[in-house]
């Protein structure tokens, strides 16, 4: 008899601690700064999160990276302690995201700008170095090139980087890059593809008339096995590289100024990938990043201000700060200093935009 | 005689070709083993190889002094603005007072880590008799240093193509003659939570994470579990119903685990309001992961159990639930623990249902209770394999050599259980 009270009360106990629990946590506040989004603006906002916490007797900020879709996704689910205050984003927020945002409450968003983020296209260190232009990468990655008359499209028949351009080396085309899923994959496509895709004028006509077309011309990769989807493991996409040096990888700034002893960035319409080149936006491929916070959220999350003020601090965000020692491009002093007045005074999105 | 004979002229014409056929199943019987076995070695050959340099680290020895009027200007302490890095700073220049200059300041700057001037406010919060006072401090090398010492970066190297410049060099060299550089065992791994810094990044929380989300897991799977075993094996009628509960069971462990995941996020968080991220969630979801491990090993150790023992007991006038419990139990619970303890090393391991309920995430306060925000030690290694700095590569190997270091203690007490209470009938 004893042994199945025992067995009952330890089942009974199991049961209700686990409800006890859950409803005590549903009930309380939330003492730490919850941030999602973007894996592009992770590495950065997660050093920053590291050296808040460290710094103030405020508990360090939860960083998820959930990709800039889902991060919005979570973080215009609503207000309140169960949602996030901040997501990261590798593009600019959309106008339907807003729309959705607002629907659900979620109404001051302030918009944060940090820096420039680089796309490159490299290959291992002791491989050829290239000159690519935005037309070559088209022409080596899209799905369908046009062919001999305006209006005409074929299947891409370029089986080596000599045919898409005399110039380059006779190697096959294998470029290892992001998934659809990626952010990088998206900023890479209309860069990179539709800046080259646009050198072709009765293609560039087509965007007024025909734009759906115009974007399956220019935002299709090829699937014949020429690119290559790596995951979103950047690491893998450098050591594959290292291995294969008549291959090629698409990955982010930060990850060439991490692992420059080892691979080498391409030179795209005549610019190298350096910090200064991207700095001053003479390289073609890069995207601004930034992040967005509730207004609603600030002074009711403790240590948001400050998680703010220490993002947007000359010591994170500037030419020296820590943040471009991980890669991240800064933007030009003025725009810095009107940003961080804007985060100051917390002026949210304007709605109208557009 | 004449017919036997010729059988046996059949038969011994036959033997050579039945004895080659033995001779090649069992050479292929044994390369495949020998090649499941070589690429067991490799793997842990090249993970033991990678991790070896994790367990060490890089440390510079400064001598800082705690200036009175960086901590407390004006009688007043001041921790959280002190500026340590500016103290960590000044104690690098008056090793090489021939560096000048802003740019080749930054670069001597950057062979110490930042982990520097937090080690400097965390000793003077704990002796604030130290305001003042000069001592020779042993702190951690930058990333980089470490990554030259160990090897890792080729010197030989043109100058811009490393992360180490030729003066950077020469002050590492420097610092090696006079004794001031040291590796020493890497302690941080194992105390600190996570960083972006490698040098002070640790796999604490991951562990303390894994840790609180199986206690929730033992404790619901567990009773359940073998509550569940012990109806339907004893008390359940055998009927449609019970088939087609047992059909479930045996299914529901072959699911895929991001399912589980998946229903963690619909129930507990979306509709339970559980925090994200909590290893209250996880245990729950892990719970649900590995009952049907549970209640099948439980359901096999309770039939395993003679029926010469049950009707023993029932002939000797004990009722149905005191053969169970006085009898049956106690007999099957050596095997119910080793199912136990194999379906929460499965849990350990998992990664997959975490990714669904925020669990993988960059925290760097150790968590304290089952609300707080963690992560898990699998998932700890995915977020490492992930980050730029090179460094976390043997770091990520090392959490793995941790991690198999804990799957193989489970398996073993399973196994020790298993062989020390079994009983043979």
């Amino acid at each position: 008899m004893a042994k199945r009270n025992t067995a009952i009360a330890l089942l009974a106990s199991a049961v209700v601690m686990t409800a006890v629990s859950a409803a005590a946590i549903a009930q309380s506040g939330r003492d730490y700064i919850y941030i999602v989004g973007s894996s592009t603006v992770y590495p950065f906002a997660t050093v920053v999160a590291e050296r808040f916490g460290r710094g103030t007797d405020f508990k360090t900020p939860k960083v998820e990276s959930t990709g800039s879709g889902g991060g919005l996704k979570l973080f215009c689910d609503g207000i309140g302690v169960d949602h996030p205050d901040i997501t990261n984003s590798s593009r600019a927020i959309k106008q339907s995201e807003v729309d959705t945002c607002a629907s659900k409450g979620v109404t001051d968003i302030v918009e944060v700008k940090i820096g420039y983020d680089g796309i490159v296209i490299a290959n291992a260190i002791d491989a050829t170095a290239v000159n690519l232009s935005r037309a070559d990468i088209f022409r080596a990655l899209a799905k369908m090139v046009p062919g001999e008359s305006d209006g005409d499209l074929i299947e891409n028949p370029y089986k080596t980087w000599a045919d898409v351009n005399p110039e380059l080396p006779n190697v096959r085309i294998e470029v290892l890059g992001p998934p659809p899923t990626s952010g990088t994959r998206d900023a890479f496509v209309e860069l990179a593809m539709e800046g080259g895709c646009k050198s072709i004028p009765w293609v560039k006509a087509l965007e007024d008339t025909d734009k759906d077309g115009y974007k399956s011309i220019c935002h299709t990769i090829r699937e014949d096995g020429a690119f290559v989807e790596a995951g979103e493991n950047d690491n893998l996409i450098v050591q594959k590289l290292q291995a294969n040096p008549t291959a090629f990888g698409i990955f982010g700034f930060s990850f060439l100024d991490q692992n420059s002893e080892t691979v080498k960035g391409a030179r795209v319409d005549g610019v190298a990938p350096t910090f200064d080149a991207i700095a001053d936006g003479d390289y073609p491929v890069s995207r601004p990043l930034y992040f967005y916070v509730k207004k609603a959220h600030v002074d009711v999350i403790p240590g948001l201000r400050g998680f703010l003020r220490e993002f947007t601090s000359e010591r994170a965000w500037g030419d020296e700060g820590y943040l471009s020692d991980r890669g991240l491009i800064p933007m030009p002093q003025e725009e810095r200093s009107e940003i961080a007045a804007n985060v100051r005074d917390l002026t949210p999105l304007s709605m109208a935009r557009q | 005689m004449e017919s036997s004979q010729i059988t046996r002229r059949k038969v011994e014409a036959g033997l050579p070709r039945r004895r080659r056929r033995e001779f090649l199943f069992q050479l292929a019987g044994m390369l495949a083993t020998t090649v499941g076995i070589v690429f067991l070695g490799v793997f842990f050959a090249d993970l033991f190889v990678k991790s070896s340099t994790a367990f060490v680290q890089t440390f510079v020895k400064l001598d800082v002094e705690f200036t009175e009027n960086v901590i407390a200007p004006g009688g007043e302490w001041d921790l959280t603005y002190a500026d340590f890095d500016g103290l960590v700073r000044s104690a690098l220049r008056s090793e090489f007072p021939g560096v000048s200059g802003r740019s080749e300041r930054r670069e001597l700057n950057r062979l110490v880590s930042v982990g520097a001037g937090y080690q400097m406010r965390d000793m003077i919060e704990a002796d604030p008799k130290l305001l003042g006072a000069r001592e020779s401090l042993w702190v951690p090398a930058s990333s980089i240093v470490d990554m030259y010492i160990k090897g890792n970066i080729d010197a030989s190297l043109e100058e811009s193509l490393r992360p180490l410049s030729d003066k950077q060099l020469s002050w590492i060299q420097k610092l090696q003659d006079s004794g001031r550089l040291e590796t020493r065992f890497n302690s941080a791994l194992f105390s600190n939570g996570d960083s972006r810094e490698p040098e002070l990044a640790g796999i604490k929380g991951a562990l303390m994470g894994s840790f609180y989300m199986l206690i929730v897991t033992v404790l619901l799977a567990f009773p359940i579990g073998v509550a569940a075993a012990i109806y339907l094996e004893e008390f359940a009628p055998r009927n449609r119903w019970s088939d087609l509960i047992e059909v479930n069971i045996n299914n529901l462990a072959a699911v895929p685990s991001i399912v589980f995941g998946l229903l963690g996020l619909a129930v507990f968080i979306n509709w339970m309001a559980i925090p994200r991220s909590a290893p209250l969630v996880g245990g729950l979801v892990l719970s649900l992961l590995t009952l049907p491990v549970i209640i099948i090993a439980s359901r096999a150790a309770i039939k395993a159990v003679p029926p010469s023992i049950r009707e023993a007991a029932l002939g000797l006038g004990a009722s149905k639930m005191q053969v169970v419990f006085h009898h049956v139990m106690p007999l099957a619970l050596p095997g119910m623990l080793t199912g136990t303890i194999i379906g929460m090393s499965r849990a350990l391991g998992e990664s997959a249902p975490l990714l669904m309920i925020g669990m993988v995430a960059f925290i760097v306060d150790v968590p304290g209770g089952f609300s707080d925000p963690a992560t898990a030690l699998p998932v700890q290694i995915y977020l490492w394999a992930d980050s730029p700095e090179r460094a976390f590569a043997e770091r990520t190997s090392a959490a793995i050599v941790v991690l198999l270091g804990f799957l193989l203690l489970m398996n073993l007490t399973a196994v020790i259980i298993r062989k020390r209470m079994e009983k043979k009938w």
